[in-house]
């Protein structure tokens, strides 16, 4: 595997556009937690004809819902969450104008089909990671939603916080490039 | 009569609660080590050595190894001979996980309802609580928090006797297709055959409670054991980003079971196979 590229945030559509699935990134700047009930809050509130607590654009969206900070840590374990639950809410999102998700997991072809369309990027952390993760976390300041606890919308200053690009903007998926060469598995020969 | 108090009950629940928590047990280390050494690919190299890692700083530094601190399972063996005093027993075990979960600075992922409020109780309660009666005078915990990114993954197939062993491997392995990288592989799968539906997910569950290293005393089942870690080895699904370490181990617990039936569930741990265990 070839040395991590390093990006740094705001995260444009033409840093997105150079990255291919199965590169490995450090990633230095702010990015911003979302999961399950915020992500269903601000559909709700699109819904509506809201305008949305924090402004996405060129924005890099981080699926997780940390334990509490001990006192004097900027932040508790902090790896990723199941992408997946997010799917139906990601298209929605993405037309906000996030050019990058930090998550865990398989998407949906319609979240593929939105992420070519908006030319953003889908990264893995490793899943269960957490503690290491938070190493490279150092600052959190909550946003938005701070009534939802670990799943309200915040800032983390990160640096070199550590992902793998698993589906690019092109729609090429590394869990299935990573997978390919090591499956050996026929249901039938059971 | 031999008397224990509740109060003893909460603090060792607590404490075994935080324990959990921030200490992955040697086996599953040892496990994630040997994965380690055999994995073929180089991105799974990579992965492993994070997660090796990451255990390593969660026990140094008293920190959660994951994030999702998980519902909180707790088997309990209660001897007939054992008088609890001073309290409601349940609420004794629910207060434990409360203080535990907030001294440790554990996640409180916990809701009080699950369809139409979905309220957090903010203090990870009720914990799954499975309460056996035993002979003697002792009352043995075995604390098993589960995280939900396996638990989702996890299902049960209610075969027929005519499906048989091949009938367990594809229903086993089906399930692990559909879960395939998201419930945080390595794996560690508990597999529960017999009894009825919900005692084969129990068994499933308790299953998980056993060491990666040790293997059914039945020979056929723990033959079963390791023909179905081979399988779910073949598949590709690796630690996460494709590779040869998808599980560490596969435990199978069985239980008797009806005449017309075959159930079978299957239990999906992530790495962070996380259990403590205290004889009071």
């Amino acid at each position: 595997m070839a040395e991590s590229i390093r990006i740094t945030t705001p995260f444009t559509e033409e840093m997105s556009r150079k990255l291919k699935a199965g590169d490995s990134v450090l990633i230095t700047g702010t990015i911003i937690s979302a999961r399950d009930a915020a992500h269903k809050a601000m559909t709700e509130a699109l819904a509506r004809g809201e305008k949305l607590p924090v402004d996405w654009h060129n924005q890099i969206v981080y699926y997780l819902g940390p334990t509490p900070a001990k006192p004097g840590d900027p932040i508790g374990s902090c790896g990723p969450t199941t992408s997946g639950r997010m799917d139906a809410y990601t298209p929605t999102m993405l037309d906000q104008g996030i050019k990058g998700m930090v998550g865990k997991g398989s998407r949906t072809p319609e979240v593929v089909e939105a992420m070519k369309r908006n030319g953003a990027t889908y990264f893995a952390a490793v899943g269960g990671a957490a503690a290491l993760i938070a190493k490279s976390v150092k600052k959190y300041t909550v946003l938005a939603y701070p009534e939802l606890g670990p799943e309200a919308v915040a800032a983390l200053e990160v640096v070199d916080f550590p992902a793998i690009v698993v589906i690019d903007c092109e729609g090429n998926n590394f869990y299935e490039i990573g997978q390919k060469p090591f499956r050996n598995f026929d249901m039938n020969k059971i | 009569m031999r008397e224990l108090d509740v109060k003893v009950i909460t603090e060792n629940v607590a404490e075994m609660c935080k324990e959990a928590a921030y200490y992955l047990p040697e086996d599953v280390y040892n496990g994630l080590k040997r994965g380690r050494e055999t994995e073929k690919s180089e991105v799974g190299k990579i992965v492993l050595d994070q997660i090796i890692k990451n255990a390593e700083i969660a026990k140094a530094e008293d920190r959660p190894y994951c994030q999702d601190t998980g519902m909180t399972i707790v088997f309990v063996k209660l001897g007939q001979d054992l008088h609890i005093v001073g309290g409601d027993f349940n609420e004794a075990i629910n207060a434990g996980i409360a203080k535990g979960y907030t001294e440790g600075y554990l996640r409180k992922s916990v809701v009080g309802e699950p369809l139409f409020n979905r309220v957090n109780t903010k203090n990870n309660t009720p914990g799954v609580i499975y309460t056996e009666i035993v002979p003697g005078d002792k009352l043995e915990i075995t604390i098993a928090p589960k995280g939900f990114g396996s638990e989702n993954k996890s299902g049960v197939k209610m075969l027929v006797p005519a499906d048989g062993v091949r009938g367990v491997k594809k229903a086993v392995m089906e399930i692990i297709l559909h879960a395939s990288m998201n419930p945080c592989p390595p794996m560690v799968v508990g597999v529960g055959i017999g009894g009825t539906m919900d005692r084969a997910a129990l068994l499933s569950k308790k299953a998980l409670t056993r060491s990666i290293d040790q293997r059914n005393p039945m020979p056929e089942y723990a033959k079963l054991e390791e023909e179905l870690l081979e399988l779910i080895n073949s598949t590709g699904i690796g630690p996460q980003l494709g590779g040869t370490t998808s599980a560490l181990a596969v435990n199978v617990e069985w239980g008797p079971t009806h005449i017309a039936g075959l159930p079978v569930a299957v239990t999906i741990c992530c790495h962070a196979m996380r259990h403590s265990h205290r004889i009071l």
